[in-house]
């Protein structure tokens, strides 16, 4: 700790980190541009001068650039000298200069850091009297609006995007006061990242062209505090509504999770709630005819449906905890089967397992942007958990402090320590079914099979280790040595993998090293991804089985009805599977969508998204958050859980074995009710509790109110229904208003609805939020653990054994791989997405393309297992001949059970 | 007087050969160094000869040598550069001594290759100067073939390669950092001045960069001695100088003087005095980027210390000379847009404040000054004042300015209060 004297005021300040970052913190108001707490600082745009003295007696002082000066003991600085708050203003000025006095129509206006730091310099007179420079703007594709004229040259959009997120098709160009930040011709900007640019922007350069087609102003908007449901990875969103659309997603901050970014697949995605398809009223399928039938019918409905025959339930792992737990408590356990093939299931459970038993500790993001040495084993992180990609991304500039720290360059400097160790990458291993994003970064990345990536893995162990038999697979076994002494020589290496190949080998050899190199005194950790945003809390909550146990079931004839709980069937199970038990049996399904099972039901009851109710999710690390309804109440999304509590109370006549717990559900009347009833059987949910506060929870005596306190329209805003002013619907289920009455200042870190602060009225207010400027939130950030690794736990090695890939005559290994954009299903429904979703297609390596006379976008016929797939070519370096890899998930293709052999051949359509 | 620079320089221009530049003592420097000397020898006798840089910091040579960590510190690759890339208006000292004796220079890196144990060198060189490209190409090839650049340079087991890299063109590539990362193949932006590049410099490695003309000191200062080197200059700073001078003067060009020669011999002497008609009004000492001096200032001695104590900086010491048939104004406007041109666009006082700079100065030419112009000038070179920019473009640009607001105020409010330019 050391003293710095601010404005001759003592404050006791933790020394390495910047001055800027400790004015910040300590609730001074200094104004900057191009520093970013993710990104520190570079000295760009100096701004944030303060004034600096040499002692006591210096009266005079001379100006620093708060952002590149550090903090010792006895410093002396002033923020408010006049003359460095003229050079403030005078910077503003200058920044301003060239700058279109255009907010009015500007879509950053009223949240831009730009238009907040004006005011703060106080520069209000404008001396520039000459032309102002104009540029030509880009198309930049489906997501991000360019309108450059607004531009002050901070250069965080290259830091961000290039540095940062390693995208290279954007870059800054020109010179002197012609810069400019683009592509080097118009075109959709390839990174998956790119949205950021519109949040780490500070003006209003880059806008999310989503928003602008239904633009609401920032203090219009309906905000709560949400997660994203497109990965398992759970990033904290603020989802924005009005007039009963969302319009936009921005980033919440959580320190261990997502951070300051997002992906463009979770900040994208959100308007599959927006469809005009979207399921609105119950419908009654009469000869295979959809009509909407009045709730009230739709429960008389149920109970006759329900009424004769054994019932089971079809969980899933994109719905909340609490509605698959009210699904399993109205069926009973035996009843309950998750809504994952029986395979995923296993696999999902051995999972937990090893989250439970290994006692390696779990990843979280930011751990692995700290990591120093990582391996990604059997997942293309890049395409499955994006922001997880983004943070492993990170951990390869570790190595840089190993020589500036030796200099004494301070790490918050970003610029020197880029400058002095750009050259310096730590070692990242990729060892995946086919290419991914993160190939380029990597020191070396190993293509094959399921079975050899687990060879490759298990051999490193046992490299480790120092074991024998290592040389039996020789492509191996340069690989795994190169990596075993990188990886040993790790103070804190990260083993990432997953599920997606459907090989529980993968995991097995993930969990070999990390235990090996656990054993071997490093601060060893584990990631596992799994597919879907509540996989591991379907897993959790168990079931009798999979969907292939459920469907047998049904197809057997030993039970007769089903309940489908926010579940699209056809994406996990064969077509024609799904098409038979579906036939024969009573079908109801829960589902805010329209899906090829909705299509199949004999009843749809609408239910909400994620944006209409209030939920828990568990993400990959077991880190359950809560998500809370930001859209008013609209016609049709009820809570799965109301409704499913609703058909419990609908139900007259039944087979008393299909729904032993209706009785409890008929108690339920909120949310806190069924987190009681949950967190009562389940104990190891008990954390749930402790995540965010229950709805009776008021500040002050009030909830949290939902809309800003600058909301606008409020007495009009359905005058045309009825000139009289509505009264706000009533939130029963969460401490939140729907109305601009309630708490506006900083509530726990669970309940924060946006960022905003007195003068800060840009995203950039999250300062304001934060114990220390880019660390934890006040109070804590949100989430909570549910498994905690067990101390001492003993795990023994997996067995695994060794094999090399044989490859067949006339017949091709086929491996699934996944499209950031399509493969997930809610995002894929949503336009912008959608836009960007290639058309389903098969890689190839060059010769087997050949042999088959394929060429790039080539039509071509998949046979597997007597089913047909017409697909496009793709043709990759890389690629294993005598293997293809098959984009899965896309819209348009249909389920296929991999990996599995399969024919190829040419097609002529 | 000893010229040792220019010595055995042909009448004609053309280069000195190998077999010419040996005739006159060549490489006998960089052979005593490695049979003789220990790379810390070196070290020390270059700190104690206090050579200073002469690209216009004047930073002692030795001392930044010295500021290489030793192998124990960090085990890696080191770099030399030789700052060719002279652009500063009004210099053309390192163009001649590079077209005149390339050998000498490369001498010298190579020395200094030795002394901070570098096995790769590099010469930035400006993208105009094709004849001097073409003359250290064909030197190195000389050196190469002679066993002084390669593997085993002279048998003594010291290795040293050298590249000659043309600039893409930018004067701020002249900035010891943005040359750097111009050499990396990045955009030409100057970097942090912590680090040191002595410390972390091409691809973050020590490396030591020195302007051309320095590096042709090195060579002579190792053969002759420190006490020799000292004994060259008319100062307490050592060693000769090349100055020049341009402008309206009989003779403008470039002459090899003892450090501390009076402005008045180099303007009246050398380069012949004033042409007939013409007033000196004021000169900028030492390039474009250092404050105006006038005629009272014309006995003090041209050196780092001397010019920095009359307010101006030494810089390249290459004269240029306003005379009083010039508009200071138009002059200035001149420098400015130069400046302006030249910004890397990184920081905003350099990038926003220089071309608001040249619209009032252009204004004021055109007869469009208003009052409250002078005012923001002033108000901008304050933005402009050192420190408060990333690197010393901008504040070297506001030194004529500034001076010149001083000194010719008059100038300046006749061009607001006439409406024109009075020398139009």
């Amino acid at each position: 700790m050391a003293v710095i004297y601010i404005n001759n005021d003592p404050y006791e300040v933790q020394e390495g980190r910047s001055l800027l970052e400790v004015c910040l913190s300590l609730g001074f108001d200094i104004p900057y541009f191009c520093w970013h707490p993710a990104m520190h600082s570079v000295g760009a745009c100096r701004q944030c001068a303060v004034k600096q003295f040499k002692d006591k007696d210096d009266k005079h002082g001379f100006i620093v650039m708060s952002c590149v000066t550090g903090t010792e003991d006895g410093m002396r600085i002033s923020i408010d000298d006049p003359e460095v708050i003229e050079f403030r203003r005078g910077i503003i000025e200058l920044l301003m200069t060239n700058h279109p006095h255009d907010c009015p129509v500007c879509d950053e206006g009223g949240e831009c850091h730009l238009q907040d730091m004006t005011v703060m310099t106080g520069h209000v007179e404008r001396h520039f009297r000459f032309k102002k420079r104009t540029y030509r703007n880009q198309n930049l594709g489906p997501f991000i609006n360019h309108e450059l004229n607004r531009c002050i040259q901070c250069y965080r959009c290259v830091r961000f995007y290039k540095d940062y997120a390693g995208g290279r098709d954007f870059d800054v160009f020109g010179i002197h006061n012609r810069i400019y930040f683009g592509r080097d011709k118009d075109g959709k900007l390839e990174s998956e990242f790119s949205g950021n640019l519109v949040e780490v922007c500070p003006t209003g350069v880059f806008t999310d062209t989503t928003q602008y087609r239904h633009y609401t102003r920032k203090w219009d908007l309906q905000t709560a505090p949400s997660v994203c449901v497109h990965c398992s990875v759970g990033c904290d969103i603020i989802p924005g509504e009005r007039y009963g659309t969302l319009r936009r997603i921005r980033n919440r901050y959580n320190h261990h999770v997502n951070g300051y970014f997002l992906c463009d697949r979770g900040r994208y995605g959100y308007e599959f709630i927006n469809r005009e398809d979207r399921i609105r009223s119950p419908l009654l399928v009469n000869n295979g005819k959809a009509a909407p039938i009045p709730e009230e019918a739709a429960y008389s409905q149920v109970s006759v449906l329900l009424s004769t025959g054994k019932t089971i339930g079809i969980g899933s792992p994109r719905a909340s905890l609490e509605s698959n737990f009210a699904l399993k408590r109205l069926v009973g356990n035996d009843n309950f089967y998750a809504g994952i093939s029986s395979s995923e299931f296993e696999l999902t459970t051995l999972v937990i397992e090893i989250i439970k038993n290994s006692g390696l500790q779990i990843a979280t993001l930011r751990e692995m942007s700290e990591s120093d040495a990582a391996l990604i084993i059997g997942e293309d992180v890049s395409n499955t958990a994006p922001m997880m990609a983004l943070a492993l991304r990170q951990s390869i500039h570790q190595k840089r402090y190993e020589y500036t720290d030796k200099l004494g360059v301070p790490r918050w400097n970003a610029l020197a320590v880029k400058q002095a160790g750009e050259f310096d990458q730590g070692p990242f291993y990729l060892a995946t079914a086919g290419n991914t994003r993160l190939d380029g970064i990597a020191t070396a990345a190993f293509k094959g099979t399921p079975d050899e990536i687990a060879s490759l893995g298990s051999t490193t162990a046992k490299l480790i280790d120092g074991g024998g038999e290592s040389e039996k697979i020789k492509k191996h076994h340069e690989f795994a040595s190169k990596m075993a002494k990188d990886l040993e020589n790790a103070a804190r290496p990260v083993i990432v993998t997953g599920i997606s190949q459907g090989s529980a080998e993968i995991l097995k050899a993930a969990v070999n090293l990390a235990l090996t190199l656990k054993s071997k005194g490093a601060g060893a950790k584990l990631a596992i991804v799994l597919p879907e945003c509540n996989s591991l809390g379907l897993g959790l909550l168990g079931g009798k089985g999979g969907l292939d146990d459920a469907l047998n079931l049904l197809r057997s004839g030993e039970a007769q009805n089903v309940l489908i709980l926010e579940n699209d069937i056809f994406r996990r199970i064969p077509t024609d599977v799904a098409e038979e038990a579906l036939s024969g049996a009573k079908v109801v399904v829960l589902d805010h969508s329209p899906t090829a099972t909705t299509d199949k039901a004999d009843l749809v009851l609408p239910v909400g998204t994620y944006a209409d109710c209030d939920g828990t999710l568990v993400n990959y690390e077991s880190r359950t958050q809560r998500f809370f309804q930001v859209m008013s109440p609209s016609p049709g999304a009820v809570e799965p859980w109301r409704r499913l509590a609703a058909i419990a109370e609908a139900l007259n006549t039944y087979d008393a074995n299909s729904f032993p717990g209706r009785d409890s559900l008929t108690q339920w009347t909120n949310f806190d009710d069924v987190l009681a009833t949950l967190v009562e059987e389940y104990p190891v949910f008990r954390p749930i509790l402790d995540i965010a506060p229950p709805a009776a929870y008021r500040i002050a005596g009030m909830k949290v109110a939902r809309q800003t306190h600058r909301y606008s329209g409020r007495t009009s805003i359905a005058a045309n229904l009825n000139i009289h002013e509505q009264q706000p619907p009533e939130d029963v289920d969460a401490p939140f208003n729907f109305s601009m009455e309630g708490y506006h200042g900083e509530p726990p870190s669970s309940l924060i609805p946006r960022y905003w602060a007195p003068r800060w009225n840009s995203v950039q207010s999250l300062n304001k939020f934060q114990a220390e400027v880019g660390g934890k939130l006040i109070g804590g950030d949100p989430g909570r653990r549910l498994l905690k690794p067990k101390l001492n736990a003993g795990m023994q090695r997996y067995e695994i054994e060794l094999k090399s890939f044989e490859p067949k005559e006339g017949a091709w290994f086929i491996m699934p791989i996944y499209e950031v954009f399509g493969s997930e299903e809610l995002s894929a429904k949503s336009p912008p997405i959608l836009s960007v979703t290639p058309k389903p297609y098969l890689v190839l390596s060059a010769k087997d393309a050949e042999s088959l006379e394929l060429e790039n976008d080539s039509p071509l016929v998949l046979k597997i297992d007597g089913s047909e797939y017409n697909l496009k070519t793709k043709i990759e370096l890389g690629v294993t001949d005598g293997t293809a890899l098959l984009s899965v998930g896309l819209p348009g293709m249909k389920y296929v059970n991999l990996p599995s052999w399969g024919k190829i051949e040419k097609s002529f359509f | 007087m000893e010229k040792p620079l220019t010595k055995g320089f042909r009448p004609d221009g053309r280069p000195l050969t190998i077999k010419e530049y040996k005739k006159i003592g060549g490489y006998e420097a960089l052979t005593k160094a490695l049979k003789t000397m220990t790379p810390d020898e070196v070290l020390s006798t270059m700190r104690d000869a206090t050579l200073k840089g002469r690209g216009g910091a004047g930073f002692p040579a030795g001392i930044k040598w010295e500021g290489v960590p030793d192998k124990d510190f960090l085990k890696s690759p080191r770099y030399v550069i030789a700052d060719a890339d002279e652009m500063e208006p009004g210099a053309f000292k390192d163009r001649w001594l590079m077209e005149a004796n390339p050998h000498q220079m490369i001498e010298g890196m190579i020395i200094a290759a030795y002394a901070i144990q570098a096995e790769f060198s590099f010469i930035f060189i400006r993208w105009e100067y094709t004849e001097a490209q073409k003359c250290l190409r064909f030197a190195i090839g000389e050196a190469y073939g002679n066993n002084l650049l390669g593997n085993n340079i002279l048998d003594s087991g010291f290795r040293l390669d050298m590249h000659v890299h043309v600039s893409a063109g930018r004067y701020i590539c002249g900035e010891g950092t943005a040359m750097v990362e111009a050499l990396e193949g990045k955009r030409a932006i100057p970097r942090s001045k912590s680090p040191r590049i002595v410390e972390s410099g091409l691809w973050g490695r020590p490396t030591v960069e020195n302007n051309t003309e320095t590096f042709c000191n090195v060579p002579h200062i190792i053969k002759n001695g420190v006490d020799w080197y000292k004994s060259l200059s008319l100062s307490d700073e050592p060693g000769t100088k090349i100055y020049g001078v341009s402008g309206k003067v009989k003779r403008p060009g470039a002459w090899e003087l003892p450090l501390g020669t009076t402005a008045r011999e180099i303007i009246e002497e050398h380069a012949g005095g004033m042409w007939d008609g013409h007033e000196l009004k004021g000169f900028l000492p030492g390039g474009a980027s250092t404050d105006f001096l006038t005629s009272e200032h014309l006995d003090i001695k041209m050196d780092f210390e001397s010019v920095q104590n009359a307010g101006s900086r030494f810089g390249t010491g290459t004269m240029i000379i306003l005379d009083d048939k010039t508009c200071p104004v138009g002059m200035v406007h001149n420098l400015e847009h130069f400046f302006t041109h030249e910004s890397c666009g990184w920081c905003t006082p350099c990038r926003d404040g220089l071309p608001w700079t040249t619209m009032i100065l252009k204004a004021l030419e055109d007869g469009e000054g208003r009052t409250g112009d002078l005012e923001q000038l002033k108000a901008l070179t304050k933005m402009m004042a050192p420190h408060h920019t990333f690197c010393a473009l901008a504040p070297g640009a506001m030194e004529p300015l500034e001076s010149a607001l001083k000194l010719f105020r008059e100038d300046f409010e006749r061009h607001i209060s006439e409406k024109k330019c009075p020398w139009r």
